[in-house]
């Protein structure tokens, strides 16, 4: 909401009050307070525009009740977002719930029952807390039930309140709507008396509301939902204009006043207004007949089906619902054709503006991206139905915006970022090429050059990919190209972007942080109008990034000598016994249920571009609702993942003896007859005092210890995968893959446990969640080649070896390291209390020169693999 | 005269200058662990414990309060964002908070005494009270939506020491300030009142909010209008943002909250947005341009820097500004204005 919510007259419901509402009283005395929950939100969604809480009721603790209820309703942004009511006849239970509202509520009610000195302090105290105040007409004498007392004390009330201090405008009075209809006489003027009072009140005391309860009014009528429900609409329709703003009503439990049936609007009148004697007893035997008369037909959920085509098209595209738009789109066809149009014109046309809605609204924030690739899986099914007319009558197919050719480099194999960006392109009605994973620069430059593309696109996900990169751009200025060169990708950077492509290419090279600048970026470069400022504007962001890190205090390196004579002084004496079952172990098939119970859910959430941590997103204020909506597709898919068995987990970890040799960690194999050497890099960014130039060999015992290693896989997405590309389903593929990564993550999770616990054993009795897993509160790590602790991607060969992973779990490595398939994890295992991740960041050319003569390698390969870690 | 009406004769003549940072200030000097611990002879290590330097270095607290002085600023605050019982208990220094905040307040007291005195040109000290690191509106256990840390009696009743020390070192104001949860600060105005009715006399309140995402809500959910409607009770001296980002990034929400805040408005940013290494780089010139944009569309009634300004910053702050009107309080509306997270108001 943009505008502050704002109202001449607000409905307050009663669903949430114990004594208005039986289900919701039945929910609180059980302890149900998740249901009870969701009745706010259901009145929140429902329109409610301010909630009322009241747990007066015997038998509970109120006050107890009245705060866990308000402190439970503050954690969800979709019900927190109304002012509250804090509605008790008991001044402990109103006080402790303005402890726990951070809003400013509305306290109902305080009154003049006890005196002057207490109301004045309850008054303070809701000034103090911050709250507006309804006043119950009510004094020390009683209940104001004529015109006259009425009046008389609300307009007392307001002097004292106002010689306090007490903003006017934050003052309600309740003058109290009492039953009609009783066949008691003194009881007929009840609602005459409180519609002239609330006109005499308004005009005595400036700035002040109106409110009451209106379901006492219609008491008499218990059962008869429609008699009562007119009474209270002739109610309104008359108190409004007297002055009322404000009424405690369940929605639901009003009529539009010219819907009611005219009969029984008059009989209601007459009572209300008192406009006959024997008006009473009429609305009685009117009544009779209206008895066990259903409400009328809820509303078509489906309306929108009934709207015109356009309508319904662009309903379905915003709302991401593809059920009925091959029959929509064959209906706009059909009715192109008939104005004598070319089927082309449906998209052109209302596909188009329903494109360009979601655009806007993505654009603005009002929109996320898994919606917005749901849109995009309409669009292409409706899209997919006309191509056969399009072609049928050989039109030229509608005039791209542009061409982009998207590839994942050489030797990565990642690619859900890269398919989220070319959805959104497609969506906005860029020819997009894709050339798919693992593409060599030469395939990229000849795409281009056959496309005649307006710019290329690349992605990687893995730190070597972005020295491709720096491959694909030299090659591009080999071959004199001036097109733009998008990169994007979870390792690339501003400033990697601006340190290493930008100057190999004189063409514009354009970082893209996310799917949702894709847009933008492409429409400014083939703007005629704002295409030199932004590429003039860019070159000039980068050299400025390059004169920054240029004139930039890098941090100190210490010589390798010094950094290793700071290394991590582990207390080897904790170092964990030996493994219960050494060697490796193999498991074909981990049960993909159980691997579900693992899941962390907050990079999940990421990989689409929604923000914040599990669970707690799911009730984010801004993309809550996106993500609950995501989350349900997550596992619906994922329950067919399991139930059909569509993926394999495969997996093979190992236990090795070892020990560490400076920063190598030398790992013994048969009878002690086979070393291997896993060379690690340390720390050379000098440290503050006390902090240690660490390395992952400090966490291993010279004098002999055990170390770890594991890879795992998720198989068989392919024919999945595929199948749903054939459907045009891209969200479908998206999510699978995204769902796929999680569980190799999971899987990696599951058996560091199953390690610790069985396998190597030292942690036998650990009882952690999953989010003490999430939080890594176990003991001892896994840090993966590629990764802070140890960056270098090569370590992978040497580690797919020992585990013999391609037998083992069917795992494969790219020339840049990649693993195949891409849902996969692979790492060491360190058992020692102290291990723990770190980042090795910068190192010195000392040590790259160890390193390259440790791994027996020449400078110019080590530099290759270490390139993100020197300067 | 009382503070709050020396303040508010001051600001209708022009723009007020506030302080800027004390923490990267202090992070400048270096100090070691025995420039913190001092003679204290407190159980746990001090490094970090910023606050306690008034006790234990106050050399350095009144060095950075001079230079802001000197710089321009009109108003300077205590360097007690963290002096009170909740935030020291992590330096097991809970002992000293009342001394803490007395010592600072007296620092701050006497400096701007001692400049007032120089030119004749009234100066102010802002007894600043920070949200501590425990929120009142949600819970840290993500399984249990309804815990709560702390309550509010307790939250109440911590601040409520801080400000009668700040009050007695000798603080015109109390500044509750970077306000990440509004029910924090619902509980600060509580506790000011109840010091108010101990003294017998007004302790006058200036509040700031904090932003935590650009949309312009802080971490319990308000919207800026909301925030104040939740806030006005307290009749503040000001009302304003601080930290959240940088001033472009800001612009916006101080521009919302001067159309609808019938007090005066102070506004104090961060210097820009923290660079990919977490250092704030934005020169003096380019905050100071921002705020000036603010002033020039009658937007601000005092300025000031949050993280990562200097004295440099706040003296480009005043240059830029000099001379321009200060903005104009718009009056009291009389609808009755209601907030969730969200602001809901109802016609009179």
């Amino acid at each position: 909401m943009t505008d502050s919510g704002s109202s001449r007259f607000v409905n307050i419901g009663e669903r949430t009050n114990v004594t208005g509402s039986a289900r919701f009283k039945k929910l609180i005395m059980d302890g149900d307070y998740v249901a009870a929950v969701e009745v706010a939100r259901q009145q929140v969604e429902n329109g409610a525009q301010v909630i009322d809480v009241n747990m007066d009721e015997g038998l509970l603790d109120a006050v107890e009740a009245m705060t866990t209820f308000l402190k439970l309703i503050a954690a969800e942004p979709d019900i927190a977002r109304v002012p509250v009511m804090i509605d008790s006849s008991k001044w402990e239970v109103i006080e402790a719930g303005l402890k726990c509202v951070s809003g400013k509520p509305i306290v109902n009610s305080i009154s003049m029952k006890e005196g002057e000195a207490q109301f004045l302090e309850q008054a303070r105290l809701c000034l103090d807390y911050g709250a507006a105040v309804v006043v119950m007409a009510f004094d020390e004498v009683g209940q104001a039930d004529t015109r006259d007392r009425k009046v008389e004390i609300c307009t007392r009330a307001y002097d004292l309140l106002t010689g306090i201090g007490f903003p006017p405008e934050d003052i309600i009075f309740d003058p109290n709507v009492f039953a009609v209809a009783t066949g008691i006489e003194e009881h007929d003027r009840y609602a005459l008396d409180f519609l002239e009072a609330t006109r005499a009140i308004k005009a005595a005391c400036p700035h002040v509301h109106v409110s009451g309860g209106l379901s006492n009014l219609s008491f008499s009528f218990r059962g008869n939902e429609t008699v009562r429900r007119a009474m209270h609409s002739v109610f309104l329709y008359h108190a409004i204009p007297a002055g009322m703003d404000m009424a405690i009503v369940n929605a639901g439990q009003l009529d539009v006043y010219d819907a009611i049936d005219s009969q029984l609007r008059e009989a209601c009148e007459d009572v209300i207004l008192m406009r006959r004697p024997d008006a009473t007893e009429r609305l009685i035997a009117l009544a009779e007949s209206y008895k066990g008369k259903d409400a009328k037909a809820e509303k078509a959920a489906q309306e929108w089906r009934g709207w015109p085509v356009e309508r319904r098209l662009e309903h379905a595209l915003v709302k991401g619902i593809d059920a009925h738009v091959v029959e929509d789109t064959e209906e706009a066809r059909l009715a192109c054709a008939e104005a004598g149009g070319r089927p082309i014109e449906v998209i052109e046309g209302p596909l188009m503006d329903g494109m360009n809605v979601v655009g806007d609204l993505f654009g603005s924030g009002k929109m996320f991206l898994p919606q917005v690739v749901k849109s995009a899986r309409v669009m292409k099914k409706a899209v997919a139905h006309l191509i056969p007319y399009i072609e049928a009558e050989k039109a030229e197919g509608a005039r791209a915006k542009g061409t982009i050719v998207m590839a994942t480099v050489k030797g990565d194999v990642h690619d859900i970022g890269k398919n989220i960006v070319g959805v959104v392109l497609q969506c906005n009605g860029y020819e997009v090429i894709d050339l798919g994973v693992m593409v060599p620069w030469a395939k990229i430059l000849e795409s281009a050059n056959d496309n005649q593309a307006d710019m290329i696109g690349l992605s990687g996900l893995i730190t070597p990919s972005l020295d491709e990169m720096v491959t694909v751009a030299e090659e591009m200025q080999a071959a004199g190209m001036s097109i733009p060169l998008l990169i994007g990708g979870a390792t690339t950077s501003k400033v990697h972007t601006a340190l290493r492509i930008d100057p190999a290419y004189d063409g514009p090279v354009i970082h893209v942080l996310d799917a949702s600048r894709a847009v933008g970026v492409a429409s400014r470069l083939l703007s005629d109008t704002q295409r030199d400022a932004f590429v003039g504007d860019t070159a000039a962001d980068y050299a400025k990034v390059r004169d920054a890190r240029e004139g930039k205090n890098k941090s100190v390196l210490l010589s390798l000598e010094e950094a290793r004579a700071n290394f991590y002084d582990a207390y080897l004496s904790d170092k964990p016994a030996p493994p219960e079952m050494p060697g490796l172990h193999v498991f074909d098939d981990w049960p993909l249920a159980d691997l579900r119970e693992y899941i962390d859910w907050t990079p999940f959430f990421r990989s689409w571009e929604l923000h914040g941590t599990w669970p707690s997103i799911m009730n984010d204020e801004v993309v809550g609702e996106t993500a609950r909506s995501l989350k349900e597709d997550a596992d619906r898919l994922l329950e067919r993942i399991v139930e059909e068995k569509w993926l394999t987990a495969r997996g093979v970890a190992g236990l090795w003896p070892c020990a560490r040799d400076g920063d190598d960690v030398t790992v013994h194999l048969g009878d002690g007859e086979r070393h291997v050497v896993l060379p690690f890099l340390r720390q050379q960014v000098k440290k503050s005092r006390d902090r240690a130039n660490m390395c992952l060999a400090d966490f291993i015992d010279p004098a002999g210890d055990w170390i770890g290693g594991f890879a795992v896989g998720i198989h068989g997405i392919d024919p999945y995968s595929a199948r749903f590309r054939e459907e045009k389903d891209d969200y479908s593929d998206i999510l699978l893959k995204a769902l796929a990564d999680r569980l190799a993550e999971a899987f990696a999770e599951r058996l560091h446990q199953h390690v610790r616990t069985e396998l190597w054993g030292y942690a036998p009795g650990e009882q952690l969640t999953n989010e003490a897993l999430i939080k890594e509160e176990y003991r001892g790590i896994r840090p993966a080649p590629g990764y802070p602790a140890c960056p270098d991607h090569s370590l992978k060969p040497i580690l797919f070896d020992l585990l013999d992973a391609p037998a083992n779990a069917g795992l494969e490595l790219t020339e840049s390291f990649a693993m195949w398939p891409t849902a996969a994890v692979s790492g060491f295992y360190f058992g020692h209390p102290e291990a723990q991740y770190f980042g090795v960041a910068r190192i010195g050319r000392d040590q790259l020169e160890d390193y390259a003569a440790r791994r027996g390698v020449d400078l110019s390969t080590a530099e290759r693999w270490l390139r993100p870690n020197l300067d | 005269m009382s503070a709050r009406e020396r303040l508010a004769a001051e600001a209708a003549r022009r723009i007020l200058i506030f302080d800027g940072a004390f923490g990267t200030q202090i992070q400048a000097r270096s100090l070691e662990e025995a420039d913190y611990a001092g003679s204290l002879g407190l159980a746990a290590d001090q490094k970090g414990n910023n606050d306690i330097l008034a006790l234990t270095r106050p050399d350095v607290i009144a060095d950075i309060t001079r230079a802001y002085l000197q710089a321009g600023s009109d108003i300077v605050s205590t360097n007690t964002f963290s002096a009170n019982r909740i935030s020291q208990a992590d330096y097991a220094a809970e002992s000293q908070v009342e001394a803490i905040n007395v010592a600072s307040a007296r620092i701050a007291r006497g400096l701007a005494d001692e400049f007032e005195q120089a030119d004749g040109r009234p100066r102010f000290v802002a007894g600043a009270i920070g949200p501590t690191n425990k929120t009142l509106s949600l819970s840290p256990d993500v399984e249990d939506p309804g815990f709560r840390e702390i309550d509010f009696d307790f939250l109440t009743e911590v601040y409520r020491e801080q400000a009668a020390a700040l009050v007695a070192g000798g603080a015109d104001f109390i500044l509750i300030e970077t306000i990440f949860d509004t029910l924090n600060a619902k509980a600060g105005i509580m506790a000011v009142r109840r010091l108010e009715r101990e003294l017998g006399r007004d302790v006058p309140i200036m509040l700031s909010m904090t932003l935590t995402d650009l949309s312009g809500r802080n971490l319990s959910g308000h919207t800026v209008e909301a925030f104040w409607y939740a806030v006005r009770h307290a009749n503040p001296a000001t009302i304003g943002l601080n930290c959240s980002f940088g001033a472009e990034q800001l612009r916006p929400h101080v521009q919302l909250l001067s159309g609808i805040a019938d007090t005066l408005l102070m506004a104090y940013p961060n210097a820009g947005l923290p660079n990919e290494l977490g250092e704030y780089d934005e020169a003096p010139e380019t905050t100071a341009a921002l705020v000036r944009g603010w002033a020039e569309n009658g937007r601000a009634n005092i300025l000031g820097g949050c993280c990562g300004s200097t004295p440099e910053h706040i003296a480009a702050i005043a240059a830029a500004v000099e001379g321009l009107a200060p903005r104009a309080i718009p009056a009291r509306d009389t609808k009755m204005r209601l907030a969730g997270l969200e602001p809901f108001s109802i016609a009179a």
